[in-house]
């Protein structure tokens, strides 16, 4: 018997977080496309969700070309594929490297930072300080920094890219021994519009998972400090898991044929 | 002389899972004058603040403010009906941030789109009120003690001279030197404006300062109400035992039975 309310217990659970954050990702999207836009607001997150995440997303960029190049370079030669390292370093950062791991590590910067500024909000009552300001929370605080994300993620992965291929060029080239000429060659030849822009879709929506898990993990804590602290790590956790799962969805939807 | 009276609660019901936290309030509170609500920690004072603001939604009952039902309305009429509101929280709940002069003119800002160097104006003119300096404004929350945070509070809640103003706890964590200036404070601003005041406390000499009528809470419920003058003489056994801070009495015994 308490088995099986421990199940229907967790079953019952999760089917009230689905519910939960559903709702409360409605609230956000009707939020965000109602006026008052605070641009200012928008600004500004855009400097801390974007600007100061490029060193972060920079450094990861560049040594994931490199490994990448190595490891293409090193496994290949089991069947003679050493010479397609920049071809297989420029498909894999655009398509899936870029995004994906530019998307943890902000996740793991901005979501917990998002949900520890607004889950101290949410137990210091400033949340509700605002609607007695006349100000909507989801207008002043969600929907800036959804908005902010999902402009600033593929402007950083452009920039990752680009860092990833060059990680790639520079281990390819000093320590690889390929021809610079040649490399750069490679890379531009066997790229294509699609690898990037599907790339550039995909973090558009990992932004805005990060930005969303952020704000509801922030905006439903309790409890004090050990509630921000709980909500902090939830928001990385959830970002984290929801940026791969959506990462294969995409990935299926946009390769498929 | 049957005025609609500005907040009316009939039977509010408030349950958060299996735990009932209010059991029926009824309260009526009359335009222009000064209710407090008393009752001891945890009898469900903070939820009914909340309830009339629609912050928390009740389970069952009606809330009217201006014989307005305001219990299921939508969020754009909420917003409208908030106008109407001012709130002090308990620990000032300041932004922070924002500088304190941009708190202060906050609901001006925002909720009237007034212009920015005019509302810093009437910021600081309010915070001249609470017996603040205009060096004050340009500070950090981070950076004020809690009596001061408390003032700037009070400036903020009322900034837009609203109609209604609730405390919640307004003295509490204060030395009673501080506390006495902020009920002054609160006297003076509320006759000033002609608001209507609710405020819940557990500070008897708070309440006694800046009430016109009284009401206690206790599990849940509404067990006595009247004109504050009367507190001491009512003969409710419960008010009695609050009122005087004894530990023995009708109240201690359900604590120990639970």
């Amino acid at each position: 018997m308490n088995l099986l309310a421990l199940v229907g217990s967790a079953v019952l659970t999760f089917l009230a977080e689905v519910g939960a954050l559903s709702q409360f990702t409605m609230k956000a999207l009707r939020a965000s496309f109602a006026p008052p836009i605070y641009l200012r607001l928008i600004g500004m997150q855009m400097l801390r969700i974007g600007y100061f995440s490029l060193p972060v997303v920079g450094m990861t960029a560049f040594f994931t070309g490199g490994v990448l190049a190595l490891q293409i370079f090193i496994g290949g030669s089991r069947f003679n594929a050493e010479g397609f390292v920049a071809n297989i370093v420029a498909i894999g950062i655009t398509r899936e490297l870029g995004p994906v791991i530019a998307g943890l590590m902000v996740a793991g910067r901005v979501s917990a930072a998002i949900a520890a500024e607004i889950g101290t909000m949410r137990v210091t009552e400033q949340i509700d300080a605002l609607v007695t300001l006349s100000t909507n929370p989801f207008k002043y605080l969600v929907a800036p920094r959804l908005i902010a994300a999902v402009i600033s993620m593929p402007l950083l992965v452009v920039i990752a890219d680009i860092i990833g291929v060059f990680g790639g060029f520079v281990v390819g080239t000093q320590s690889l021994g390929f021809n610079p000429i040649v490399y750069i060659g490679n890379t531009v030849d066997f790229i294509e519009f699609d690898d990037v822009s599907s790339g550039l879709i995909k973090s558009a929506v990992f932004g805005f998972i990060i930005a969303l898990m952020g704000c509801y993990s922030g905006y439903r804590s309790q409890g004090g400090a050990q509630g921000v602290g709980r909500a902090t790590t939830n928001a990385v956790v959830s970002a984290s898991i929801l940026i791969l799962a959506a990462n294969y969805v995409m990935t299926s939807v946009f390769f498929s044929s | 002389m049957a005025d609609t009276p500005k907040i009316e609660l009939s039977n509010v019901h408030k349950n958060f899972g299996r735990k009932v936290v209010l059991d029926g309030i009824d309260l009526t509170v009359r335009a222009g004058h000064s209710m407090v609500v008393i009752g001891g920690s945890g009898t469900g004072k903070s939820v009914m603040l909340k309830c009339v603001l629609g912050l928390i939604k009740p389970t069952s009952g009606s809330i009217k403010v201006d014989g307005q039902e305001v219990t299921r309305l939508s969020e754009r009429d909420r917003e409208e009906v908030l106008k109407k509101f001012g709130m002090l929280f308990q620990s000032g709940a300041l932004f922070d941030s924002l500088k304190i002069w941009e708190n202060v003119a906050f609901a001006l800002i925002q909720g009237e789109h007034m212009d920015r160097r005019k509302a810093r104006d009437i910021a600081m003119e309010k915070l001249a009120k609470v017996g603040l300096g205009a060096e004050v404004g340009d500070l950090n929350p981070s950076e004020l003690s809690g009596g001061m945070q408390k003032r700037v509070g009070l400036a903020r809640a009322i900034a837009h001279d609203p109609e209604i103003v609730f405390f919640d706890e307004p003295t509490t964590g204060l030395d009673p030197i501080m506390a006495d200036v902020i009920n002054q404070l609160i006297v003076d601003t509320v006759k000033d404006m002609g608001a209507t005041a609710l405020s819940i406390t557990h500070d008897m000499a708070s309440a006694r300062k800046i009430a016109d009528d009284m009401a206690m809470i206790h599990k849940g419920k509404i067990i006595w109400t009247g004109a504050a003058r009367e507190v001491d003489t009512c003969g409710n056994p419960y008010v009695d035992q609050f009122v005087n801070g004894r530990a023995e009495g009708p109240i201690q015994m359900e604590v120990l039975k639970a």
